[in-house]
C-alpha cells in the first residue's frame, strides 16, 4: 500500500528536516553512556601513510583516556571512516555518524577537500567538528564556522616558516624551482610560497614550475631537468611515498649536491628514508612536534608518547599522530571547561562549541590556543636535516622556532593578501633559534 | 624551427633518454594486458594489481636476500624471480577459479568481476605489506650512475634506467615476437586468438592456452612492477595508476597488438618526458592526447584490424 503526502504534510516534513537538528541541539543534554567520536582519516590509498598511523595513535590514546576513567567520567569510543572513497561518500558517512550513530563529536579530516566538504555540515547539523589535520587556509578565511575548530596550524604558517628559515640560512639564493603534486595542496602551497617570497625577497628567478601527477611513482625526467637547470633552491611539498621516491632518485643522481632542498612536509617520510636523506637540507613537520624537540614544554609527556607509540607499533610517531594527540587533548580540555561551566552537568553541542572557542590546551611540546575564529595557533619548528646516533633517520638540527602568532594570517584576513604585505625585515625579526636544554 | 633545435637540442636529447626508460616500463605492463586481451578477450582490470604485487614481491625478496647476507648482485635476478613467482602463484588460480567462469558472459560482467578482483587484491596488498611506503633499491645502486655530457656540464643518469629498463623491454619485445611466430606454442596461441572454435575443432586445448597466456601476462605485469621497485617507493594505489596508462596504450595500439604496444609505449614515454621539459602542465594529459588523436583517425588503434562481427 502506498500513501502520497499531502502538500501540508510535505511542508511539515520539510520544515521538520530543517528545524530538527537545531531543536535537538537546544534540548538539555543528557550524560551519555559512552562518548562516541566519529574520526575521518585515510585508511586506504596513498594518504593512508598518514591515516593509518593517526588511527593507531587515536586508538592508543583513547585506550589511555579510558583507563583513566574517560572524559568527564564517560568512556570514549572512536568510530573511524575512510576518506579515500571521496567527498561524496564522506559527506554521507558524516551525516550517518551524526544522525544515526549519535556521535557527540566529529574529527575531520586529513584531506583539505574532505575538510571543505565536512565543515559546512558541522554548522548545518550543529555538531562540534575538530579539524584535526587538514591544512587549507580557506576554512576560516572564507566564512565563519560556529561549530568547527582546528587544533593545529595550517598551510600558511607551515609554508612561511620554512621560507623564513631559507632566507636566513641561504639569503643569497637567486634561482629556484618547484616540484609539487598536481592537486590542491601542491598548488596552494606554491601560491603561498611564491607570494611570500615575492614580498620578502623580490627578484628570485623561478626556473621551473613542475606539478607531476598526484601519485606519480617516477620523477626521473623532472630530476634530469632540475640537474640541467641547477637552481639554487628546490622547493617541494611532496609527502609520503612520492617524497620518498623523489629523495631517493635525487640522492642517487647527486641532485642534493647541486641544489638546496626545502621540504616543509618531510618529517613523515624521514623514517622511511633512513640514512638516504642527505644532511644539510631544510625540513619541516607541519608544527613544532619533532620527536627530538630540544625544549619541549613537557619533556616527560613527549617521551612517554614517543616511547609508548614505539613500544606498541615498532615505529616512531609521525606528525599526523601528534596532530591526533592534539585533537584529543583539545577535546579533553573543552569538555572539562564546558562541564565546569555547567556546574558538573553534561554540555550540549552548543555549550561544547562555546568551550572550544578561545580554548587553550597543552601538547607535549607547547601550548595551543584556538583563536576566536576557531583556528589553532601552533608554533612551527624548522631545521636542517642531520644524522646522529640517537635516531636511525634524519632529524632536524640548527632548529628555529617560529611563534604561531607571527607566521599565521591574522584573523579576518586572507592569506594571499596578508603575505603580500610582509616586509623583508621580518626574516631577522621572527624566529628564535632552539638549542638543546 | 632550426633555431629552436639549436637552442633546445641538448634538452631534447635528455628528454629522449628519460623517455626510453619510461617507455620500457609502460611497455612491459601494457604488453601483458594486450596479450591477455588478445587471447582471452577479457579486459583485466586486476592487471594493475599484479603489477603492484610484482613490485612488492620484488622488494620483499630483495630485502629477504639482503637479510640472509647474499651478495648485492643477487638483487638483480631477484627481480625476475619475483615476477615469475607472481605469475606462477597468482596466474593459474585467477584464471581457473575466476576468469574461466566468465568467458561467455557479457563484457560488463567481465569488467565488474575483474574490478572486484582488483579491489580484493588492493586490500590483500595492504594486509601483507601495510600502508607505509616500501622500497629496496639495491639493484639501482648496484649499477651506479653514468655521467652524460650536457654542454660543459654532465648529467648523472642511473645505469639501471638508462640501459637496463630499455634493454629488458627490447628483449621482451623481440622474445615475444619470436615466441609467437617461431615456436609451436606461440603459433597455437595465435591460432586460438584468431579463431578459438576452429582451433579447438582441430584438437587444440584452448583451456590450456588460456591458462598459460594469462599466467604469462600476469608475469609480465609483475615484471613491470618488479623492475619499477628499485626506483620507486611502493604505496597503496600504485596498481590503479598503472592500469589506467596501460589501458591507454592498449587502446591506442590496437587490442592484441604486440608491436603496436611497443610503439605506443615509446610515443607515450617520449611524449611525457618531452612535455616535462617544454610544457610541464601537459605531462599528465600527453598519453591521452595521443590516444584520442590516434583513435579519431584509426578507431581500431594504430595496429588494430577491423573485424567482421560474427553472428
Amino acid at each position: 500500500m502506498t500513501h502520497s503526502l499531502t502538500r501540508r504534510e510535505a511542508l511539515a516534513a520539510g520544515f521538520g528536516a530543517v528545524l530538527l537538528p537545531a531543536t535537538l541541539s537546544a534540548q538539555p543534554a543528557q550524560r551519555p553512556s559512552e562518548l562516541k567520536i566519529g574520526i575521518t582519516t585515510f585508511l586506504s590509498g596513498p594518504a593512508s601513510v598518514f591515516g593509518v598511523p593517526s588511527r593507531k595513535a587515536a586508538e592508543m590514546l583513547i585506550e589511555e583516556i579510558n583507563q583513566k576513567g574517560g572524559i568527564g567520567g564517560i568512556p570514549v569510543r572512536p568510530l573511524f571512516v575512510d576518506e579515500a572513497p571521496g567527498t561524496d561518500h564522506l559527506v554521507g558517512e558524516f551525516r550517518r555518524l551524526v544522525q544515526s550513530e549519535g556521535v557527540q563529536v566529529m574529527f575531520a579530516a586529513i584531506s583539505s577537500g574532505s575538510c571543505l566538504a565536512c565543515t559546512p555540515l558541522s554548522g548545518e547539523l550543529r555538531k562540534v567538528t575538530v579539524l584535526w589535520d587538514c591544512g587549507t587556509q580557506r576554512i576560516f578565511e572564507e566564512g565563519q564556522q560556529p561549530f568547527a575548530f582546528r587544533t593545529q596550524g595550517y598551510g600558511t604558517p607551515e609554508v612561511l616558516a620554512p621560507l623564513l628559515y631559507l632566507l636566513r640560512h641561504k639569503p643569497d639564493f637567486r634561482t629556484m624551482a618547484v616540484i609539487n603534486q598536481d592537486y590542491a595542496w601542491g598548488r596552494d602551497s606554491w601560491e603561498i610560497w611564491k607570494t611570500a617570497m615575492d614580498a620578502l625577497k623580490p627578484g628570485v628567478r623561478v626556473v621551473a614550475e613542475m606539478f607531476p601527477r598526484f601519485g606519480s611513482s617516477d620523477f626521473s625526467t623532472e630530476i634530469t631537468r632540475l640537474l640541467a637547470l641547477r637552481p639554487d633552491v628546490i622547493y617541494s611539498t611532496h609527502w609520503g611515498g612520492e617524497l620518498v621516491t623523489i629523495v631517493r632518485q635525487a640522492a642517487e643522481r647527486r641532485l642534493f649536491e647541486r641544489s638546496l632542498f626545502v621540504l616543509p612536509v618531510a618529517e613523515a617520510s624521514m623514517q622511511l628514508l633512513g640514512r638516504t636523506m642527505p644532511a644539510g637540507h631544510i625540513i619541516g613537520t607541519r608544527g613544532d612536534h619533532w620527536n627530538n624537540h630540544p625544549k619541549p614544554r613537557d619533556p616527560a609527556a613527549l617521551q612517554r608518547f614517543v616511547d609508548g607509540y614505539r613500544a606498541k607499533f615498532n615505529e616512531y610517531p609521525i606528525y599526523p599522530c601528534h596532530h591526533m594527540a592534539q585533537a584529543l587533548s583539545a577535546l579533553q580540555a573543552a569538555y572539562a571547561k564546558a562541564i565546569e561551566a555547567k556546574g558538573g552537568g553534561w554540555p550540549s553541542d552548543q555549550e561544547l562549541a562555546n568551550a572550544f572557542r578561545g580554548l587553550t590546551f597543552p601538547t607535549p611540546t607547547s601550548t595551543i590556543t584556538l583563536r576566536e575564529d576557531g583556528q589553532g595557533l601552533e608554533d612551527q619548528v624548522v631545521g636542517l636535516s642531520s644524522h646522529s646516533e640517537r635516531f636511525p633517520f634524519a632529524v632536524p638540527d640548527q632548529m628555529i622556532l617560529y611563534p604561531a602568532a607571527q607566521v599565521s594570517t591574522p584573523a579576518g584576513q586572507k592569506s594571499v593578501d596578508w603575505l603580500k604585505t610582509l616586509q623583508p625585515a621580518m626574516v631577522q625579526q621572527v624566529g628564535q633559534p632552539l638549542s638543546a636544554a | 624551427m632550426a633555431g629552436w633545435f639549436e637552442e633546445n637540442g641538448l634538452l631534447l636529447g635528455l628528454a629522449l633518454l628519460d623517455g626510453l626508460a619510461s617507455a620500457g616500463l609502460i611497455f612491459l605492463v601494457a604488453v601483458g594486458l594486450n596479450l591477455v586481451f588478445g587471447v582471452l578477450r577479457i579486459i583485466n582490470v586486476a592487471h594493475g594489481s599484479l603489477y603492484a604485487i610484482g613490485a612488492y614481491a620484488a622488494a620483499s625478496l630483495g630485502m629477504f636476500l639482503a637479510a640472509r647476507g647474499l651478495p648485492d648482485w643477487a638483487a638483480l635476478p631477484a627481480l625476475l624471480a619475483a615476477a615469475v613467482l607472481v605469475g606462477i602463484l597468482l596466474g593459474p588460480p585467477i584464471e581457473r577459479l575466476l576468469l574461466r567462469r566468465i568467458y561467455l558472459q557479457e563484457q560488463v560482467v567481465q569488467l565488474l568481476v575483474t574490478f572486484a578482483l582488483f579491489m580484493i587484491l588492493e586490500d590483500v596488498q595492504k594486509l601483507v605489506w601495510g600502508v607505509q611506503p616500501v622500497h629496496h633499491d639495491t639493484a639501482l645502486k648496484l649499477l651506479g650512475t653514468v655521467d652524460v655530457p650536457f654542454g660543459a656540464d654532465v648529467i648523472p643518469f642511473t645505469a639501471y634506467q638508462l640501459f637496463l629498463l630499455p634493454g629488458i623491454a627490447v628483449l621482451t619485445l623481440v622474445g615475444l615476437a619470436w615466441f609467437l611466430r617461431r615456436t609451436l606454442m606461440g603459433r597455437i596461441i595465435v591460432a586460438v586468438t584468431s579463431d578459438r572454435e576452429a582451433a579447438s575443432a582441430m584438437g587444440i586445448d584452448a583451456a590450456r592456452v588460456f591458462l598459460l597466456t594469462f599466467s604469462f601476462g600476469a608475469g609480465l605485469a609483475a615484471l613491470g612492477g618488479a623492475l619499477s621497485s628499485p626506483t620507486a617507493a611502493l604505496v597503496p594505489g600504485i596498481g590503479a595508476q598503472t592500469i589506467v596508462l596501460s589501458f591507454a596504450v592498449v587502446a591506442t595500439a590496437g587490442l592484441g597488438q604486440i608491436e603496436g604496444a611497443a610503439l605506443t609505449s615509446l610515443m607515450m614515454g617520449l611524449g611525457r618526458s618531452i612535455a616535462v621539459y617544454f610544457e610541464p602542465e601537459l605531462e599528465v594529459v600527453v598519453p591521452y592526447i595521443i590516444m584520442v588523436a590516434v583513435l579519431l583517425v584509426r578507431p581500431q588503434g594504430l595496429f588494430g584490424v577491423t573485424e567482421t562481427r560474427r553472428v
